[in-house]
């Protein structure tokens, strides 16, 4: 088996195996708890309005945005970069397919009801370059910041390194770096995935689940008090 | 009288000096070497002895035979490839009957540790009588014949890597000739078939410097398999562009942009179809508007659908994903049962 078939096998089924088993222990081991009862007097009954702190968090606050704008803006770049080369980007397309088809017998459209266009490869190799970049600067800073480097621990790290891998490794394989042979880039490219998959709900990465239901459930909680969102 | 040398027996057959060093200038471009050599292969070849060869074919479909002898018209590649002592071959002396056998016995003693040996098809290392020929199992007259050899060229992917006879579940236990003969200079020509080219390429390199080819990690002679299809794919700057087929008969196959989506091994696959050609250069099969099979790999049988894009991943059987189903709700179920009773623990304390 070369390292390829090996990547494109055994070490995917582990990988995505370890990752819903992560996923699903975290998750359920949070949302089954037992919420405590707020024995206070509801200062707004309406708490379900709170859920709109979902999207107020998701845009600075202007009190704020001298402090936070790097951050947004490289969070952003990053995020936008990074989702639209891993949902737009031809082959990735092809895997998730194959996956629908693995799981319902049919493509995408019988699976969730919809399928995608794909966009064309200038403009993801674009946007991955921004994400790494982003990733770059984000890393500086982190480093070159007294407070971040302080309050920075290995999970910030390998977390950082975990996403920037596949990021490269990807962009490698499409662009058949230096000569390098496509199939040990490849090869490279679903490893690194594979890593990541292996790491993600056991670190700060786990946020891409929780993020959402956590302000969701802080922006009731927040609204039922009649705290200013 | 000696044998005639290469350029004798070429003129005999009616080749001319133009026609002859076209060819020497085209395989020396093949091979990668400068176009000033094609003299020196030239000269090389017009004074070549005819190199005794031994051809053994095993556990194959004589496709790689079809290739090299009836691929085409006669052609130089095709002389060369006649101007070489043919010593044995059982599939082309099926009716010499015995005395095949017995030429193939003389050829090894009156060129012992001289004579070139091409072997076709894999070799079963499972029960002997899997493949016999006139009586004798593979593996023994592999073994036999391997050990006067100068050098050994594994003909098509069965000889090289195993092939599809040595495919899952892989019941005669076949093997490529590197697992068997360890102590002679190896040469893997592999494709389902090989190009012809390639092995009179590979011929005319060791009868002008009496030396086989630089050889990748595979084994592969680098000048034939050094690039992927998908490096010199006429159809590649679809794929730049983003631009695929979505079947075999819609829009995009019919203008001709890029068939990884259908499955397409061309960027996996080191072979020289898309530059060489076949049927004397006609087209290759992703010209034809069939995605590349990557038949020259080894283990091509067993890495998946032939129409399963290169991107998606070999889950098995769903097992392995059900069971993590299984054990992370329990495991999660389990730990918020733990919280949930912390929590009461500590509200009654």
């Amino acid at each position: 088996m070369d390292l390829l078939e090996f990547a494109r096998g055994p070490a995917l089924q582990w990988s995505v195996s370890i990752f819903i088993v992560g996923v699903l222990w975290r998750l359920l081991g949070v949302f089954l708890l037992r919420s405590k009862k707020d024995l206070s007097e509801p200062r707004n009954p309406a708490a379900w309005k709170g859920l709109r702190l979902i999207a107020l968090r998701s845009w600075p606050r202007r009190e704020f945005l001298e402090g936070t704008a790097f951050g947004e803006v490289m969070g952003y770049a990053f995020h936008v970069g990074f989702l639209v080369s891993l949902f737009f980007f031809a082959p990735h397309v092809l895997f998730f397919a194959d996956v629908a088809r693995g799981l319902s017998g049919t493509d995408l459209q019988g699976l969730i009801g919809f399928r995608w266009p794909t966009l064309p490869n200038g403009i993801i190799t674009l946007l991955s370059a921004i994400s790494v970049a982003a990733l770059l600067a984000v890393l500086v800073h982190r480093l070159v910041n007294p407070v971040k480097r302080l309050i920075s621990n290995f999970d910030d790290y390998f977390s950082w390194f975990v996403t920037f891998a596949p990021l490269v490794t990807g962009m490698a394989a499409f662009a058949h770096l230096a000569g390098w042979p496509y199939e040990r880039l490849l090869a490279y490219h679903l490893l690194s995935v594979e890593l990541l998959l292996v790491w993600f709900p056991f670190g700060k990465l786990m946020h891409a689940f929780t993020i959402f239901a956590a302000r969701g459930t802080t922006g009731m909680i927040f609204e039922r008090r009649g705290a200013s969102l | 009288m000696s044998a005639p040398s290469v350029g004798e027996f070429l003129r005999s057959r009616g080749v001319t000096r133009r026609d002859f060093m076209s060819f020497c200038a085209s395989t020396a471009t093949l091979l990668g070497l400068p176009p000033s050599l094609a003299a020196r292969i030239a000269t090389a070849l017009e004074q070549a002895r005819r190199p005794s060869v031994i051809w053994l074919p095993f556990q194959e479909c004589t496709g790689c035979t079809e290739s090299i002898t009836r691929a085409h018209g006669a052609t130089l590649e095709q002389l060369i490839f006649d101007a070489i002592s043919l010593d044995y071959q059982h599939t082309l002396q099926a009716a010499a009957g015995d005395a095949a056998e017995h030429a193939r016995a003389q050829a090894m003693k009156d060129n012992h540790g001289r004579y070139l040996l091409i072997v076709d098809g894999s070799i079963p290392t499972g029960n002997a009588g899997y493949s016999t020929i006139a009586g004798h199992d593979n593996l023994t007259m592999l073994k036999e014949a391997a050990e006067g050899a100068a050098a050994i060229i594994a003909l098509g992917t069965c000889a090289a890597y195993g092939g599809i006879p040595g495919a899952a579940p892989n019941p005669t236990g076949a093997v490529p000739v590197g697992e068997i003969v360890k102590d002679k200079p190896i040469v893997n020509v592999p494709g389902c078939p090989p190009i012809p080219v390639v092995i009179t390429g590979v011929l005319v390199q060791y009868l002008t410097f009496g030396k086989l080819p630089e050889l990748d990690a595979l084994g592969r002679p680098r000048a034939f398999y050094g690039q992927t299809i998908h490096d010199r794919c006429y159809r590649r700057p679809f794929y730049e562009r983003g631009q695929f087929a979505e079947t075999f008969d819609d829009e995009g196959a019919r203008r001709g942009w890029c068939l990884y989506k259908l499955g397409c091994r061309g960027p996996t696959t080191y072979n020289a179809c898309a530059t060489v050609k076949w049927n004397n250069g006609t087209s290759f099969p992703i010209e034809a508007g069939h995605g590349c099979i990557g038949c020259s790999e080894p283990g091509f049988w067993d890495k998946g659908g032939l129409y399963q894009p290169l991107s998606t991943g070999r889950w098995g059987d769903a097992r392995t994903v059900g069971t993590a189903v299984g054990v992370g709700a329990a495991l999660g179920i389990a730990s918020a049962a733990l919280a949930r009773k912390r929590q009461r623990d500590a509200e009654g304390g």
